[in-house]
């Protein structure tokens, strides 16, 4: 008895070992992760402080960007870039979600199911350089007939034109993680639907949708913040016009966009540290969207 | 196969280079590295590449763009950048010590337009240019347009303006010409790389702006020569300071700097007076440091340096015309040459 045991402990010392060498090695490769993401975040605010000390907190408010006064403001960048994100995601959201249910629910498997889910997943993966082109050669000369079929100045390229290119790019981005939620819905809960007479779509409303809610709008998450950041594919469609837009059909600048357009040729301190500023601008803005996310989430599950 | 393996060889050693870029005196002398510029690449690489056949040089180059060049210059990790436009005080200042500026060639900015039905050069002239960028000529028929180009059918479109979202040389250039002869431009926007454009669309690249125009009925925009010959553009002529309508070519922008030029050759060649010089164009310049004895250079590191730009400035101008350059004038070259006679190693000149 008393052999056995001590055999037992020996083994136990050594699964132990084990356990805790693999979780310090998971929590240094985890807090490594926190470290780079504060050393990018310092790195951008050293980088910044000289436009933070001489225009301060004008650099939020501010309407004009103008390097050659040396007068930057990241006001009209920031809503070219909220304008753009958001319009995307309302225009991908049902495509991405009908994606979602139909692999998810409707068709898990077979040839067909296969091919949608590798073409989506091919979205993804195209270069956005590819998505500008795209937009510039096609979508561009579409939105200009619709723009003068509306009666405004046919520009073609504009806020509309970016967001929708943007809202092609993201639709992976929701329907890939919507479609792993929607199966991970237990068989037991929708049997006992069906068993109590409940047609499929009363199934998808009254238990898939509602199981799988915060898993979707995590998706959903997850393809804004792609939005938010996206600079090549933007840029080329938008306009990049420095002014505040003026309708979404008329041009504007996202900060991304701005950034990459004139980073390289940034020739004095001041302005290539107000690109930078506008980087943290950005950080702290997918930051605090982050935050407010997680917190729907977070109410959506409890109730 | 000895032929295939020295390819190999050369390729390998290439690569090298590449990634030990970081210190340019690390490397054999019979390497030199270069950023800078993208506007002058493709002359650059002609002309390395024949220069490389006749000496067995190596040069390469990186065309990472004008401010990358001079921030590696700054640094000292490449013996030579290149840019399109002079240095800004700044600039000047973190380079730590006296730098050259050598004009290679002249590019030029032409105003490219979509007027469909239209088959002629239209006349255009500096006020009514800086007008139609300032925002305050807002239709093709504007009567002083009209009067201009006499018997040209010119459609009542609504002008939309595109220009650069990103910084360039271009942009350089157009703005400084429009500074020049528009005192309200040189009021409301000035001179840069990038400016805050008064209306308009901003496209990425010689290919962003033209891609506005080609799609935008009424559309008029800025781009390089280069790009506009080889892509066959509609430009207009401009009228010059001499009154006299240029037809942008490489011949009227070498015209251009066939005037009498500072000794340090850092000018805007812009609103020329030259008699058939086209008015918008500008020097692009290689850059090196006065003194060749720094970071522990050898003195035949320096001296291949300077006898490379002595080379593309002399028998590399041949290759300038089929690429599209326009060469450097007879003025531009004198006082380019007299500007690399200027470089020293050790406070002796290099060449004589």
């Amino acid at each position: 008895m008393e052999g056995m045991n001590s055999v037992k402990t020996r083994k136990s010392f050594g699964q132990i070992r084990m356990e805790s060498f693999f979780k310090r090695s998971l929590i240094t490769i985890a807090l490594l992760m926190v470290v780079l993401v504060l050393a990018i975040m310092l790195t951008l605010l050293v980088h910044s402080m000289p436009t933070i000390k001489s225009l301060g907190f004008k650099f939020l408010w501010g309407k004009t960007w103008d390097p050659i006064s040396d007068v930057y403001g990241g006001y009209p960048f920031l809503i070219g870039t909220l304008l753009t994100s958001f319009i995307a995601l309302f225009i991908s959201m049902p495509f991405a979600f009908a994606i979602a249910i139909f692999l998810g629910e409707y068709k898990p498997t077979g040839w067909l199911s296969n091919l949608l889910k590798n073409t989506v997943e091919l979205i993804a993966a195209v270069p956005s350089v590819i998505y500008g082109f795209w937009g510039l050669i096609v979508l561009v000369p579409l939105v200009q007939e619709l723009e003068t079929k509306v009666g405004i100045l046919p520009y073609g390229i504009g806020i509309f034109t970016a967001s929708i290119v943007l809202a092609i790019m993201i639709i992976p981005y929701s329907a890939s993680l919507g479609r792993e939620m929607i199966r991970m819905v237990p068989a037991q809960l929708k049997e006992g639907a069906y068993s109590l007479g409940a047609t499929r779509w009363e199934v998808i409303k009254t238990v898939v949708l509602p199981y799988t809610k915060s898993g979707l709008f995590a998706g959903t998450l997850l393809a804004l913040g792609r939005a938010l950041g996206e600079t090549m594919a933007v840029t080329m469609v938008i306009g990049n016009s420095n002014m505040l837009p003026t309708s979404i059909f008329g041009p504007g600048n996202t900060m991304a966009s701005v950034i990459a357009n004139e980073f390289t040729e940034a020739d004095h301190t001041l302005y290539l540290s107000a690109l930078i500023e506008l980087g943290l601008f950005l950080f702290l803005v997918t930051v605090i969207i982050n935050v407010i996310g997680k917190r729907i989430i977070k109410k959506v599950t409890k109730e | 196969m000895f032929k295939k393996s020295i390819q190999k060889l050369a390729i390998a050693m290439l690569a090298t280079v590449t990634m030990a870029a970081a210190t340019a005196n690390a490397q054999g002398d019979r390497t030199l590295l270069g950023a800078g510029s993208t506007f002058i690449y493709p002359l650059y690489s002609k002309q390395f590449s024949e220069y490389n056949k006749k000496t067995g040089l190596q040069v390469n180059y990186q065309s990472i763009g004008s401010g990358g060049g001079i921030l590696q210059l700054t640094n000292k990790t490449v013996d030579f950048g290149a840019s399109d436009g002079p240095l800004n005080e700044e600039q000047t200042k973190k380079m730590g010590a006296p730098v050259l500026h050598i004009p290679m060639a002249s590019g030029a900015v032409v105003i490219t337009y979509n007027l469909p039905g239209n088959n002629n050069l239209i006349n255009l002239t500096p006020d009514i240019i800086a007008d139609i960028f300032l925002g305050k000529i807002t239709k093709w028929n504007d009567p002083r347009i009209i009067s201009l180009n006499k018997g040209v059918s010119i459609p009542a479109f609504p002008i939309l303006v595109a220009h650069r979202s990103d910084g360039s040389g271009t942009t350089a250039i157009f703005t400084n010409y429009l500074s020049k002869v528009s005192p309200e431009w040189a009021k409301r926007v000035g001179a840069g790389g990038a400016v805050n454009w008064p209306v308009g669309l901003g496209g990425k690249g010689n290919e962003g702006v033209s891609g506005i125009v080609k799609q935008t009925p009424g559309a008029i925009g800025y781009v390089e020569l280069i790009y506009a010959l080889q892509n066959k553009m509609d430009y207009a002529k401009v009228r010059n300071k001499k009154g006299s309508f240029i037809i942008p070519s490489l011949a009227s922008v070498t015209a251009a700097s066939n005037v009498a030029l500072p000794a340090d050759s850092k000018i805007f060649l812009t609103d020329t007076d030259a008699k058939d010089g086209y008015p918008i164009s500008g020097f692009t310049w290689a850059i090196i440091y006065k003194e060749q004895d720094y970071n522990a250079r050898s003195a035949a590191r320096a001296k291949e340096v300077v006898d490379l730009l002595w080379w593309t400035i002399h028998e590399g101008q041949k290759f300038a015309t089929p690429l599209n350059y326009a060469p450097l004038s007879k003025q531009a070259l004198a006082v380019a040459e007299k500007i690399l006679k200027s470089a020293t190693y050790k406070g002796k000149p290099i060449i004589k």
